[in-house]
């Protein structure tokens, strides 16, 4: 069981790595699935297969093919990936790496020094998490829902197109035909 | 059966946190700095399992529950505000929507 949890981090790193370097946003996107599923298989293992299920679903079903929509409507072409690989190169990611990794650094020297406990190996089913949810966190299930709701909306006035006008000439004549 | 540390759990959630954060301070490209936002949410997400995994209790998928909820609105109306700068800048570079013009 720790060979497998140890198995699946190091591809979900790995894939994560290859996610943060490529240029093309489709293999990006098909890298970050490959990231999901090693998270869901972590969860797994970590005796939560409710949320490894819904981490398939949600994460890398819903989430990555709704990125991969809005990049087919955006019709790029393969200037795209040139652009991309003209942003990425030079030294701009030394100092953002650099500082990044060293506060990485101390959070595991945090970890590692400290006392290390089991994970228990109860496994918490969708029974449990239900009955949590819709118990003493039903206020946060009826505030989800007004973040979903307010959210559809959102989405709804701000994809909207505007009407365009080509000239007004063309727009009286349709109000001649009405 | 033998089971992981708790420890390498959250190193591995802090490792994925770490890469999500460099992506999104170095990329220019804004759709992503967005996939760069989910990949740091979902290590978020990663934490609080291993937290509730330690303490065998469900407050931990409680709170990723509410946390892929809150990503699922984010990336939609994120989305739909790349359009929008897509449609009128012609360009996916975030250093050029710095003008607000109305």
């Amino acid at each position: 069981m720790q060979a497998t949890f140890y198995i699946a981090s190091a591809v979900a790193v790995l894939a994560t790595i290859m996610v943060i370097t490529r240029y093309n946003m489709i293999h990006a996107l098909l890298y970050l699935v490959i990231s999901f599923l090693a998270v869901a298989i972590v969860f797994f293992i970590l005796g939560a297969p409710f949320v490894a299920a819904l981490e398939v679903i949600v994460y890398a079903g819903a989430i990555v093919v709704l990125i991969i929509f809005a990049i087919m409507m955006l019709n790029l072409k393969e200037e795209a990936v040139e652009q991309e690989r003209i942003w990425f190169s030079g030294n701009t990611w030394i100092g953002p790496g650099v500082l990044s990794v060293i506060l990485l650094g101390e959070l595991i020297y945090i970890l590692v020094s400290s006392a290390s406990p089991e994970v228990s190996s109860r496994v918490i089913d969708a029974r449990d998490v239900g009955l949590s949810l819709y118990g003493p966190y039903i206020i946060g299930v009826e505030l989800c829902g007004l973040l979903l709701m307010s959210g559809i909306v959102g989405a709804y006035h701000l994809g909207r197109q505007k009407k365009k006008v080509v000239h007004r000439f063309l727009e009286q004549t349709d109000e001649w035909k009405q | 059966m033998e089971t992981v540390a708790v420890e390498y759990g959250l190193i591995l959630a802090g490792t994925l946190f770490a890469l999500g954060l460099i992506s999104v301070l170095v990329r220019r490209n804004i759709i992503f700095m967005l996939i760069s936002v989910e990949i740091m949410l979902n290590a978020a997400g990663l934490a609080f399992i291993v937290a509730g995994a330690r303490w065998g209790q469900a407050d931990g998928q409680v709170m990723f529950i509410f946390i892929i909820t809150m990503a699922a609105a984010e990336v939609s109306v994120g989305l739909a505000l790349i359009l929008q700068i897509y449609h009128q800048l012609k360009t996916l570079d975030s250093d050029a929507a710095d003008k607000m013009k109305g």
